[in-house]
């Protein structure tokens, strides 16, 4: 056996070999520095996740490696899914530097456990094999388990880990048992040989059919859409703001990725039944979402409803890329950019909403009522317009990347041939229109009740002002982004 | 031409605002006269338009053209013909207007104030330009944002309702449009050109349904009968610059629209729902001229006239003749100079008695008899007296409507009483009659700086009611090729 030992190419995987590697550094070192010099550990985090980046960019050559037994894939997707991935992570540690600190949860732990989630997003972006996307699953959810019940004392924190826990056991055994379901009826867990056996028609339909129904169940849970979302919510809401900031960024990447590897990759032959279920799902989504944003008054809760209206506007996308039955490449291609850029333009939403809210929390107050916000036009117009350009941007009015996001999103839709849908997508996104409206009109018409000077360092304030305005440029000069995620996906499908 | 006037006219005001805001509230001094400056600025970029533009052709001129979002063809494409030439001058000039009325009476935020107005005239002089269908859509949308502050933040007693409701309303209709838009979009193959679209063939159920979308759109916008609920309680709770603009400026966008989209991209259904706008619009001219003459508070009245005058403007568009288009444009840009004289007059009375209800006036002549006869003149015109601007667009409609159907034309000559009787009523109720309240004895009269915003508007009615021809004249070209575009069935 061992003469047919082939060392494999380590090239492809040097991000998360490197990840992996600091990880332990920074444990030892959380041992060696005490406890005043905790910021050893943070900054040595931020630049691990330069450092992946920097290796990722090195190691980007466009063509579409796989390795490790073809467990493991490395493509310009899966490099640019990555970066972002990077980008999102290095700005939660950063808006949420001062918020650690002031509550004493800037412990190793902290930093480790956000490594290990990152790692664990990295491999399923890049996996190959149902195995892999599982290993990348568990590590990443294990992980933010963890990171959500981090704030022991916090009975509210720890309902909220428990439920994330066992609700997400659930998922993955559905996910799980979907895959098991798929490997009796091809006989592969490979990615690429499971889509070769489906193309060549030879599996069992009811079986895959039955698989796929799990497998969309557990996509679903990991996304948060209706009718997988409760978790969502009292998530968001019982989580520390920081660590809701992370699973309301980077992780909807490794969901996307992960919707993209199993449902594009793997099932694309079955593309006509699960477009139906997505489109049920986005439909009641962008419904459900929206309507209960209204009832909240806090505005995590209220950010947690529009993220699940928003992953329903980007499962819109992924369901327009087969009409009918005829399979049109460039069709396909459009509509998963559009979903894929959706993505990333939520993602940079949702991290400067969630800035904002780390920006007005301080010792002892935490600005998570939607009442925190009153009259910040007066004690900061800048900061005021930074979260009213975020507002905007989320209910899809232009010059924002919010609507670019959309518009990719419904023409996709409406080529689809679901214009009804469309109809009644942005019907729903005029209702959602309501509570952003609302946030705005307590910052700019109402009068402050706290007029505490707000706290922040000036890296702090300029990475905020910085996402604000990426969020402003790219809405009024969309055609960068939207551009790249349509390459990324030309040369990966 | 080398200049990129319709550039400038969009850039000049929208990044002149920055400055304005970095000056902050604090230097009240500084930023006033900077606004002033910007918007003055704004306006002059526009004159080239108007004395630079060839009368003789109907196609699209300073046409500009710039790849915007190469991934969906999308265009960062402007051009005004002589439909949309006016509305960016009379956008910017009001501009000024606006400016000048806030100059004393915003005390909070003058900064945010002025910037505000500032963006707001950038993005509706790109709103008129756009020949872009979806640069169009983003500066139609963008231009609420403007309006929902100035609403929400300087308005009154209930300003966060109206504000909400009028971000709503609009946005319902505009939601729609965009699906109608990213419709055509792929329906031309691809192209965003609103040019293009004239000339797309489309069957009769497409162009229904586009018809519609647009409709609804519009309709919230001019506003038309019964979609009409925001605009009485927006312009009541705005500030009088508020007011102003959304008078003068965005009600007309509205009725651009059906000129610029619906008519020419959907002119078979336009054809069959003629009918339908016809009667919407002879609702709004008479049922709403009705709600108008029982109103107590001056700025709902205006409010309501307004409705009624834009129901002349969508009645002339559906008739199809030239005296209709023509005389819907001139009374789109008379309406324009009209209301915005009438809320600043209101305005002006607001500032001294804080107090909008007719019945707290009465006797206004006595001590303020300069302002009087400007209020004169101003009410004359918004009658639809001759010599003043308001008669030219309103005889050329109803000349129109007479030729088209008797009765149609007998049924919007009623607004012509109907506006005499609550203009003037109110009128007389305010200005003349013995002085009753003791605060109007105290009243005094208007200073150098309201003299001169009125004394503009004035000079403006009346020459465009003694000699329309300048304004005319530029039109002719463009409207005799719509409606020959029109009348040519796309089925």
């Amino acid at each position: 056996m061992l003469n047919n030992f082939v060392i494999p190419d380590f090239y492809p995987v040097a991000p998360e070999i490197f990840l992996l590697t600091m990880s332990f550094v920074i444990l030892f070192a959380d041992l060696i520095f005490s406890a005043t010099q905790r910021w050893v550990a943070s900054v040595l985090t931020i630049l691990t996740l330069f450092g992946c980046a920097a290796i990722t960019v090195v190691t980007a050559d466009g063509q579409t490696s796989l390795t490790l037994s073809n467990l493991f894939v490395d493509d310009l997707l899966g490099d640019f899914l990555k970066l972002m991935t990077y980008l999102s992570v290095i700005m939660v540690l950063i808006y949420g530097r001062q918020y650690l600190v002031d509550r004493g949860l800037d412990k190793g732990e902290f930093y480790l456990l956000v490594l290990y989630a990152t790692l664990g997003m990295m491999v399923m972006i890049s996996a190959a094999n149902l195995l892999t996307l599982y290993l990348g699953l568990e590590l990443m959810s294990l992980a933010l388990y963890a990171l959500v019940a981090i704030d022991r004392d916090s009975a509210r924190a720890t309902e909220a880990a428990m439920k994330y826990f066992v609700l997400g056991a659930l998922a993955s055994g559905l996910l799980l048992y979907g895959m098991s379901m798929i490997y009796g009826a091809t006989g592969n867990l490979d990615i690429a040989a499971i889509s070769q056996v489906l193309y060549q028609g030879q599996a069992d339909k009811t079986v895959l059919v039955f698989g796929l129904v799990f497998i969309v169940a557990g996509v679903a849970f990991k996304l948060g859409v209706v009718p997988f979302h409760m978790w969502v919510p009292d998530v968001y809401h019982g989580a520390p703001t920081v660590v809701t900031m992370l699973i309301g960024s980077a992780p909807k990447l490794a969901a996307f990725a992960m919707a993209l590897r199993l449902l594009v990759y793997a099932l694309f032959s079955l593309a006509v039944e699960w477009q139906q279920m997505l489109l049920i799902m986005a439909v009641l989504s962008i419904g459900l979402g929206n309507l209960a944003a209204i009832a909240q008054k806090n505005i995590k809760r209220m950010l947690a409803y529009s993220a699940i209206s928003h992953m329903g506007f980007m499962l819109l996308g992924l369901t327009s890329g087969v009409i009918g039955k005829e399979i049109d490449p460039f069709t396909a291609i459009n509509a998963y950019s559009s979903a894929l850029y959706y993505t990333v333009a939520y993602v940079l939403m949702s991290l400067g909403s969630f800035g904002m809210i780390l920006l007005l929390s301080r010792v002892g107050h935490e600005a998570e009522q939607l009442d925190d916000f009153k009259g910040l036009n007066q004690r900061s117009p800048w900061f005021a317009a930074m979260m009213l350009i975020f507002m905007l941007s989320m209910a899809g009015i232009p010059f924002f990347i919010g609507f670019f996001a959309k518009f990719a999103v419904l023409t996709a839709a409406i080529k689809a041939g679901y214009a009804a849908i469309a109809v009644v997508a942005v019907m729903f996104s005029l209702i959602g229109a309501f509570y952003y409206l609302r946030v705005i009109k307590l910052m700019y018409f109402d009068d402050a009740v706290d007029s505490a000077p707000l706290r922040a360092t000036p890296v702090f304030r300029l990475l905020l002002s910085l996402n604000g305005m990426a969020v402003a440029a790219f809405g009024l000069f969309p055609d960068t982004v939207i551009a790249v995620c349509t390459a990324v996906l030309l040369h990966s499908l | 031409m080398n200049a990129n006037f319709l550039s400038l006219a969009i850039w000049v005001p929208i990044l002149g605002a920055i400055p304005v805001l970095l000056l902050g509230s604090e230097r009240r001094f500084l930023v006033r006269w900077l606004a002033l400056t910007v918007a003055l600025a704004g306006f002059a970029v526009t004159l080239p338009l108007y004395i630079g533009f060839d009368t003789t052709q109907a196609g699209m001129q300073f046409v500009e053209q710039i790849p915007w979002v190469p991934r969906f063809n999308l265009q960062y494409l402007l051009g005004v013909d002589g439909i949309s030439m006016p509305f960016v001058l009379l956008n910017s000039f009001i501009t000024v207007i606006v400016v000048l009325a806030g100059w004393k009476v915003i005390e909070k935020k003058q900064a945010q104030y002025m910037a505000a107005f500032l963006i707001m005239s950038g993005l509706m002089n790109g709103i008129f330009s756009a020949l872009d269908g979806i640069l169009f859509y983003v500066f139609f949308e963008a231009s609420l944002i403007p309006m929902y502050l100035i609403i929400g933040v300087w308005g009154g007693p209930k300003r966060v309702y109206a504000a909400i409701k009028f971000f709503l309303y609009t946005l319902l209709g505009s939601l729609l449009m965009l699906v109608a838009l990213i419709w055509l979009f792929l329906a031309s193959g691809g192209s965003a050109n609103i040019l293009d679209w004239h000339q797309l063939p489309l069957g009769m159920t497409p162009q229904i349904l586009i018809f519609i979308a647009f409709l609804v759109s519009f309709a919230v916008k001019v506003p038309m009968w019964p979609v009409h609920t925001w605009l009485p309680d927006a312009h009541v709770e705005a500030p009088t610059g508020g007011s102003v603009v959304l008078a003068a400026i965005a009600l007309k966008l509205g009725a651009y629209g059906f000129v610029r989209f619906s008519l020419p991209i959907a002119p078979d259904a336009s054809h069959y729902l003629a009918p339908l706008m016809i009667a919407l619009s002879l609702t709004a001219v008479i049922y709403i001229g009705f709600v108008a003459l029982v109103q107590t508070d001056m700025k709902k009245l205006v409010a309501y006239s307004s409705i009624s005058h834009m129901g002349f403007v969508t009645l002339g568009f559906f008739i199809f003749s030239p005296l209709g288009i023509e005389g819907s444009l001139v009374q789109m840009i008379s309406h324009g100079f009209i209301s915005a004289a009438m809320f600043l007059c209101i305005g002006i009375m607001y500032d001294r008695m804080h107090s909008r209800q007719i019945a707290d006036y009465g006797g206004v002549v006595n001590t303020m008899p300069r302002f009087a006869a400007f209020f004169m003149l101003f009410s004359m015109a918004n009658v639809g007296l001759p010599a003043t601007s308001g008669f030219v667009g309103e005889f050329m409609v109803i000349l129109g409507a007479v030729k088209f159907n008797f009765w149609v034309g007998m049924a919007a000559a009623v607004t012509l009483v109907l506006g005499a009787a609550y203009t003037l009523w109110m009128y007389k109720r305010v200005v003349f009659g013995p002085i009753t309240n003791p605060h109007v004895a105290d009243l005094s009269d208007i200073g150098f700086r309201e003299f001169l915003i009125l004394a503009l508007l004035a000079v403006c009615v009346l020459a465009m009611g003694l000699y329309p021809y300048p304004f005319t004249e530029v039109m002719h070209a463009s409207v005799d090729n719509l409606l020959k575009h029109v009348a040519a069935s796309k089925l």
